[in-house]
């Protein structure tokens, strides 16, 4: 019984070594050498958009831009993230996750209706008018996206603080905004990182 | 168009992949598990490892490779953690924490692939690669390994030999889960799911301000992390990460992923029993638990209860991408396998979005189950309703020509109640420790349910987690250590026994008095089973968590 056990342990190492290399090593390097290919390569890197050679940004992934004068804020803000030091602003990027506070907690309730105030009070507008993915965190504190409800709030501030008409920056929240893959899968999203480039790009013009 | 319509049409997109996959890949593993020839690169692989692949193997010898291959295993991977900062592109992130390292190589050989630490921050890409990657393949392969040994136990008779691990094991792996892995996973790139060997990448944003965006050999990974149901992140966020998930398309791709092996290994068991319309009545109870399940969270999570719910509209711990219906299928579909990958916070759910992926655990993962293990699972489920209905009728049970003996009966038996152990005892004696309370991150019910989900996923080996749950401790890392360990091994060796135990007997022709299993009645009667056997061991439990808080 114990002779069988030891000779079964030891061709059981000698097989994972074996697969060791096989899953371990060629596998994700076959992979990767597969991603290296023109068209996936960004995308395997992170889909870093560059401009004049600096990398100023992810498409898949967004952290809330800070503005220099809260007073005078020219930026389409991400939805809040569990990283952030506070309950609105940049996510902690060396990490990734949520609050994990379920819907019957007061502590999350209380973060909540903070945000909403904050919100409200930054964009003018009533309490009521917040929807609901500007005042919850996301599941990666990174999501790249707000809904098109929350876009169409900010564009008012955003028009206002950059002096581009709001026609222009509806248009640039257009182009940012991507319906439902094949029209039915996932959501309708606007991409904030490409949405705040946008913007500066056409201040800068 | 609306929400629930787009929800729907994605629902049946993901059924249409499935059934057109189910006949073709359930035939060829069947075909895996059953010729007699060799490739030539497993050929020489025998030679290299020295095994003589034509010897069958008795139940005890069959389970001690298992044993020794999965001990073996875990020591390397505890080692590599351990010795991370010897290890090429480590990029400084050091040694891992013992009680950390012994969960970890545990929950990864298990299938389980519970992370009680984060990976861009805590592992390199030498132990991503060469130990979470291999073990996300070899653990889902020593799975359809010991599902196909249950098999023969029902094909064979009047033999004592149920197969040889090292063959199954090998041409699982081989055959089966990188050839899949490999397509899987140029899939993903092509989705725009990150690959790179780089520790991370730095983006300055428009306010000037520079962020590390950590990278990693995601899409090797993530595609057997779907297809083994293993669920382990390379990031923290899991599948809620853009770089593991970035769109709705990467999205359906995933769940299907998880999907398909599970599916189809109901169609391999029909193949082979030579029978195919006794897979397909599985399959309907599987689908049909399934879908019941999807209905009830989608409907809890839509209708949100609390009031800080409500105030957030289900959004809390959801990303915008996927909403809510994209969320729900995803959380239903790795709670019903044991795969555990999360593309939403199961944590931050309602409580009754919450409690169905949590009953769907304790349902014994059979939605369709792990690969290999779901499989397993419900054959366990048919056994104790065969038994059921012979104690109705007053004769010796029978299912697929094999007598249901007291053998039989008490290995199924010890089946179902080890898990239901492991999770009440350990759910009970954590909620005892006074310690346990500062671990919470919400109060009341929930808290009450996040110790009860952390023992659940680990005993049925599932990882995902309401995870506000600090489990850090020496405490919780060794208990559900050791509830992954026996989640996992106890259930092997009576499944080999049960199968060493099938396979020994002779043949049983069918009389008019035989219960026909491949028609809905018999499948009533196992769907039927399964939801006794949980609500009667968990109804207190679920009572005092998911229940009181949804109908709060």
């Amino acid at each position: 019984m114990l002779s069988t056990l030891r000779r079964q342990t030891s061709t059981g190492l000698r097989l994972l070594i074996v697969f060791t290399v096989l899953c371990g090593i060629v596998f994700p390097l076959v992979v990767w050498g597969v991603s290296r290919i023109p068209g996936l390569s960004n995308s395997a890197e992170g889909s870093t958009i560059t401009r004049d050679g600096t990398a100023v940004g992810s498409s898949v992934i967004a952290v809330d831009p800070v503005p220099a004068d809260p007073a005078a804020d020219p930026y389409f803000h991400t939805r809040p993230s569990a990283s952030s030091q506070d309950v609105l602003g940049p996510a902690d990027t060396s990490t990734s996750g949520g609050s994990n506070k379920a819907g019957d907690s007061s502590d999350l309730l209380e973060t909540v209706s903070q945000r909403r105030a904050l919100i409200a009070e930054r964009e003018g507008v009533t309490p009521e008018q917040v929807p609901a993915d500007a005042v919850a965190a996301s599941a990666s504190g990174l999501d790249p996206d707000i809904s098109p409800d929350y876009a169409a709030l900010q564009a008012n501030r955003v028009a206002r603080v950059t002096g581009l008409s709001m026609a222009e920056v509806e248009r640039l929240v257009a182009d940012a905004t991507s319906g439902r893959v094949l029209g039915f899968l996932g959501e309708p999203t606007v991409n904030v990182t490409e949405l705040n480039l946008a913007v500066a790009d056409a201040r800068g013009r | 168009m609306s929400d629930t319509l787009a929800g729907l049409l994605q629902v049946v997109l993901l059924l249409v992949l499935l059934a057109a996959c189910y006949a073709p890949l359930g035939d060829y593993m069947a075909k895996v598990f059953s010729s007699e020839k060799d490739w030539k690169v497993e050929a020489a692989l025998y030679r290299l490892v020295r095994v003589d692949a034509r010897s069958g193997q008795r139940w005890p010898t069959y389970a001690m490779g298992v044993l020794g291959f999965s001990f073996v295993s875990i020591v390397l991977l505890y080692l590599l953690q351990r010795l991370q900062p010897l290890l090429p592109m480590s990029f400084g992130r050091g040694a891992v924490a013992p009680s950390t390292a012994f969960n970890t190589a545990i929950s990864f050989v298990t299938n389980t692939n519970w992370q009680s630490y984060v990976p861009e921050t805590t592992l390199g890409n030498t132990v991503q690669m060469a130990g979470l990657t291999v073990q996300n393949i070899l653990s889902a392969a020593v799975g359809l390994a010991v599902a196909a040994a249950l098999i023969r136990g029902f094909v064979r008779a009047g033999t004592d030999r149920i197969g040889n691990f090292w063959v199954d094991l090998t041409r699982a792996t081989v055959r089966i889960m990188l050839p899949l892995s490999i397509v899987a996973a140029i899939g993903l790139l092509i989705m725009g799911v990150t690959m790179s060997l780089h520790s991370g990448v730095d983006v300055t944003g428009v306010d000037d301000a520079t962020h590390t965006l950590p990278l990693a050999p995601t899409a090797s990974q993530e595609a057997v992390k779907m297809l083994g149901t293993n669920g382990g992140g390379i990031f923290n966020a899991n599948s809620a990460h853009p770089f593991e998930n970035p769109n709705g398309l990467s999205d359906l791709f995933e769940i299907f992923l998880m999907l398909v092996i599970p599916v189809a290994m109901t169609r391999t068991f029909g193949t082979m029993v030579g029978n195919r319309r006794q897979g397909t009545v599985l399959l309907a109870v599987m689908g049909a638990l399934w879908g019941a399940l999807l209905a009830v969270a989608w409907f809890a999570e839509t209708h949100p209860n609390g009031a800080a719910g409500i105030a957030a509209g289900s959004m809390e711990g959801k990303e915008t991408r996927f909403g809510i219906p994209t969320s729900i299928l995803f959380g239903v579909s790795t709670t019903g396998t044991s795969t555990g990958a999360v593309n939403s916070l199961h944590d931050s759910y309602t409580g009754g979005a919450g409690g169905v992926t949590l009953l769907n655990m304790l349902l014994g993962e059979v939605a369709p189950g792990g690969v290999g293990a779901g499989l397993i699972g419900i054959l366990v489920i048919a056994i104790i309703a065969m038994f059921l209905a012979g104690l109705m009728v007053g004769r010796t049970p029978e299912y697929l020509g094999k007598k249901l003996g007291q053998r039989e009966v008490k290995f199924a038996a010890v089946y179902i109640l080890v898990m239901p152990a492991i999770v009440l005892i350990g759910a009970g004696l954590a909620i005892a420790l006074p310690s346990t309370l500062d671990a919470l991150n919400n109060d009341g019910a929930h808290g009450f349910s996040e110790v009860l989900y952390a023992f659940a996923s680990a005993a049925n080996n599932n990882g995902s987690a309401f995870a506000g749950i600090t489990v850090t401790s020496d405490f919780f890392q060794s208990a559900l250590g050791l509830a992954m360990l026996f989640g996992r091994f106890v259930l092997v060796l009576a499944v080999l026994a049960l199968a060493g135990s099938l396979a020994q007997q002779k043949r049983v022709e069918a009389t008019a008095g035989t219960l026909a299993t491949d028609k809905p009645l018999f499948g009533v009667l196992v769907g039927g089973t399964l939801i006794l056997v949980a609500a009667l061991t968990f109804f207190p439990a679920l009572a005092l968590g998911p229940l009181a808080e949804a109908l709060a």
